[in-house]
């Protein structure tokens, strides 16, 4: 579902996105990871598998190391879901991908076969082995859906106790297979009598107290899920909502103030609802804070409004303060009770538009009286190699059009 | 022109009365307020019994969201999304399911009439913020999942009406710029709006990230 996470800087980690998988995410989480076609992932896992099995086994072993990672969304989304107010926009794999991915399985399954077949190695271990991994594939499955389930608040259905004894029923055919193919049945049965009697031994000695231990401690885990929760809502809504109440019965009397406030408290509260969960340094992040401070101070609503996001670097800094000055500029000069702000990056450059519908005034005339134009927003985007226009009309707004390119960093995708 | 017949779906009583007495106040003669509806049952309901002109949608609603009404109303009924939310996958996505446009609910009540009458007349309305949704939905920075490939570009001209919509350009100040006529902006409008409901299933963030566009 996600909302593109904003480029970050730090370490990225592989994952199993897990509302994406075919069967484990692995092959969707390598695919996200090293960006290339999911498709190619794919058909290396099945191909390595045709040289002594590495392909599956490092299909286990990644499956066994990558987390499994359920889609970020914001706590409001979240909740809103839960509650049945809305649904939710990603629904799985598409269909295409899962023929896909079982027509591959299928090609490869046929060409083992066929090798197998002219090998003549097929009674010895490939059945059981079969058998055995199958059976892991079919309970580490369900563990994971059992996560995923807990993210989503679902129940457990009838069919996990049925898929989880599938599972274990396969293992233990292909163990007491791969045992008897060697030695007979006598010593599997020799084994497996030991084994059980000293399973059942156990169980009788220490199951209820095991059992015991393990709902305490997943009652109280949950427990202390919940009230940090509950305390985390609360010291928010205190931190802001609460503190925003008081300050509008002060000021009732004062419709802009009381419009300020309620506006800034909106945008708050917003953000934290709405908005992107990593909000790291970058120029879409520092442009809110910038139309928050000016909606602060300078009284103007300011509307924001980005296309695409990029890590701040000496040149969008620049290009940053530039646009807080002409915010400022148009919120203190121009009359206008709004101000439009438009960010988009375009390839390797950034856009960014501060427009208001105010008094205007002439661009030859700005030398006296407006050095804030001048300087510190012209010249600062120009010293780093973009460029600045001022259109304006007297009578009909002004808008400024600040380009900075972007030089350093990433083409990052997270 | 005649009175327009509205039905709003909201599941806060207060903001329904809120919206019902300024457009009394405001729209007399333009617009009529003839029901209201609290979840997705309700609203089903009351756009088959009254057919109104134009029906007022919270994107969030008990019982699968607005999505689901427009889902399962007759084709045909005019909704304009009405939201708080800001997020950007279930504002495109009440659009992509058929609703003429999106505002939000801080929006004034003269907004709000111009916007009522404007989608019953056929158009759609977009906002700097839906215009900024928009254009990164096909950019692919958002990631709404399926929206087809080539089919679905938007083409130069349709990219430019969005940014100077999203700049906090009116449709008049668009045209202006452009030396087109606002009839003309508004085909552009809504021929954006049939691409994102008209796509098919496909993930435009492959498609977006091959061409490193994210």
């Amino acid at each position: 579902m996600s909302t593109r996470a904003a480029p970050s800087e730090g370490f990225r980690r592989a994952h199993r996105p897990a509302d994406r998988r075919v069967l484990a995410g692995v092959s969707a989480g390598l695919a996200e990871h090293l960006g290339i076609p999911v498709l190619w992932i794919r058909v290396g896992f099945v191909v390595t598998t045709l040289i002594n099995g590495a392909g599956l086994l490092a299909y286990l072993l990644l499956w066994w190391f990558l987390p499994l990672q359920a889609p970020q969304d914001s706590p409001g989304l979240a909740s809103a879901e839960r509650r049945g107010l809305r649904t939710s926009t990603t629904g799985g794999p598409s269909r295409q991908e899962v023929v896909q991915s079982l027509a591959l399985a299928a090609i490869g399954a046929g060409v083992l076969g066929l090798l197998a077949l002219a090998g003549g190695w097929l009674a010895g271990w490939m059945v059981p082995l079969l058998l055995v991994v199958t059976g892991i594939v079919v309970v580490w499955r369900l563990f994971d859906d059992a996560t995923w389930n807990a993210w989503l608040r679902q129940t457990r259905g009838p069919g996990f106790l049925a898929r989880l004894l599938v599972g274990v029923a396969l293992i233990g055919l292909g163990a007491l297979y791969l045992l008897t193919v060697s030695r007979g049945l006598s010593a599997a049965l020799d084994f497996g009598a030991a084994l059980m009697i000293a399973i059942v031994g156990l169980g009788l000695v220490l199951g209820p107290w095991i059992l015991g231990l393990w709902t305490d401690l997943a009652e109280e885990r949950r427990e202390r899920i919940r009230s940090q929760e509950r305390a985390d809502v609360a010291a928010h809504l205190h931190d802001s909502v609460l503190q925003t109440l008081a300050l509008l019965q002060k000021n009732a009397d004062d419709p802009a103030t009381v419009a300020t406030l309620a506006r800034r408290q909106e945008r708050e509260l917003r953000d934290w609802l709405y908005g992107r969960q990593d909000a790291g340094a970058s120029f879409a992040t520092g442009l809110r804070d910038l139309a928050a401070e000016a909606e602060a101070h300078h009284r103007v609503a300011v509307e924001v409004v980005t296309v695409g996001d990029a890590v701040l670097d000496e040149g969008l800094r620049a290009l940053l303060a530039a646009t807080g000055e002409a915010i400022v500029n148009a919120a203190k000069h121009s009359g206008a009770d709004r101000v439009d702000v438009y960010a988009e990056r375009i390839d390797d450059r950034l856009e960014v538009f501060v427009r208001d519908r105010g008094r205007g005034f002439d661009p030859e005339s700005i030398a006296a009286d407006r050095m804030g134009v001048r300087g510190s927003i012209i010249g600062r985007v120009e010293r780093h190699g973009g460029t600045a226009r001022v259109r304006s009309t007297p009578g009909d707004g002004t808008e400024i059009t600040l380009t900075m390119p972007i030089t350093s960093n990433e083409q990052e995708r997270t | 022109m005649t009175e327009l017949t509205v039905v709003v779906v909201d599941d806060h009583a207060m903001f329904r009365t809120g919206v019902r007495a300024e457009l009394e106040r405001l729209g007399t003669g333009r617009v009529r307020v003839v029901g209201e509806a609290e979840d997705v049952d309700t609203a089903v309901d009351a756009v088959a019994g009254l057919s109104p002109d134009v029906v007022l949608l919270d994107v969030h609603l008990p019982g699968g969201g607005g999505p689901e009404v427009i889902r399962r109303s007759r084709p045909g009924t005019t909704f304009l999304a009405l939201s708080v939310s800001d997020a950007a996958e279930d504002v495109i996505g009440v659009i992509r399911a058929g609703a003429r446009g999106y505002v939000t609910k801080n929006i004034s009540a003269e907004e709000l009439l111009d916007a009522i009458e404007r989608v019953a007349g056929g158009d759609a309305v977009f906002s700097p913020r839906l215009a900024g949704f928009v254009l990164d939905a096909f950019a692919g920075t958002i990631d709404v999942a399926h929206v087809d490939e080539d089919l679905d570009r938007l083409t130069e001209r349709e990219r430019e009406v969005m940014r100077l919509i999203a700049r906090g350009y009116a449709y008049k100040e668009v045209a202006k710029e452009l030396f087109i006529s606002i009839k003309t902006v508004e085909t552009h409008v809504s021929s954006v709006l049939r691409k994102l409901q008209l796509s098919s299933r496909h993930e435009l963030t492959r498609w977006a990230s091959d061409r490193r566009l994210i």
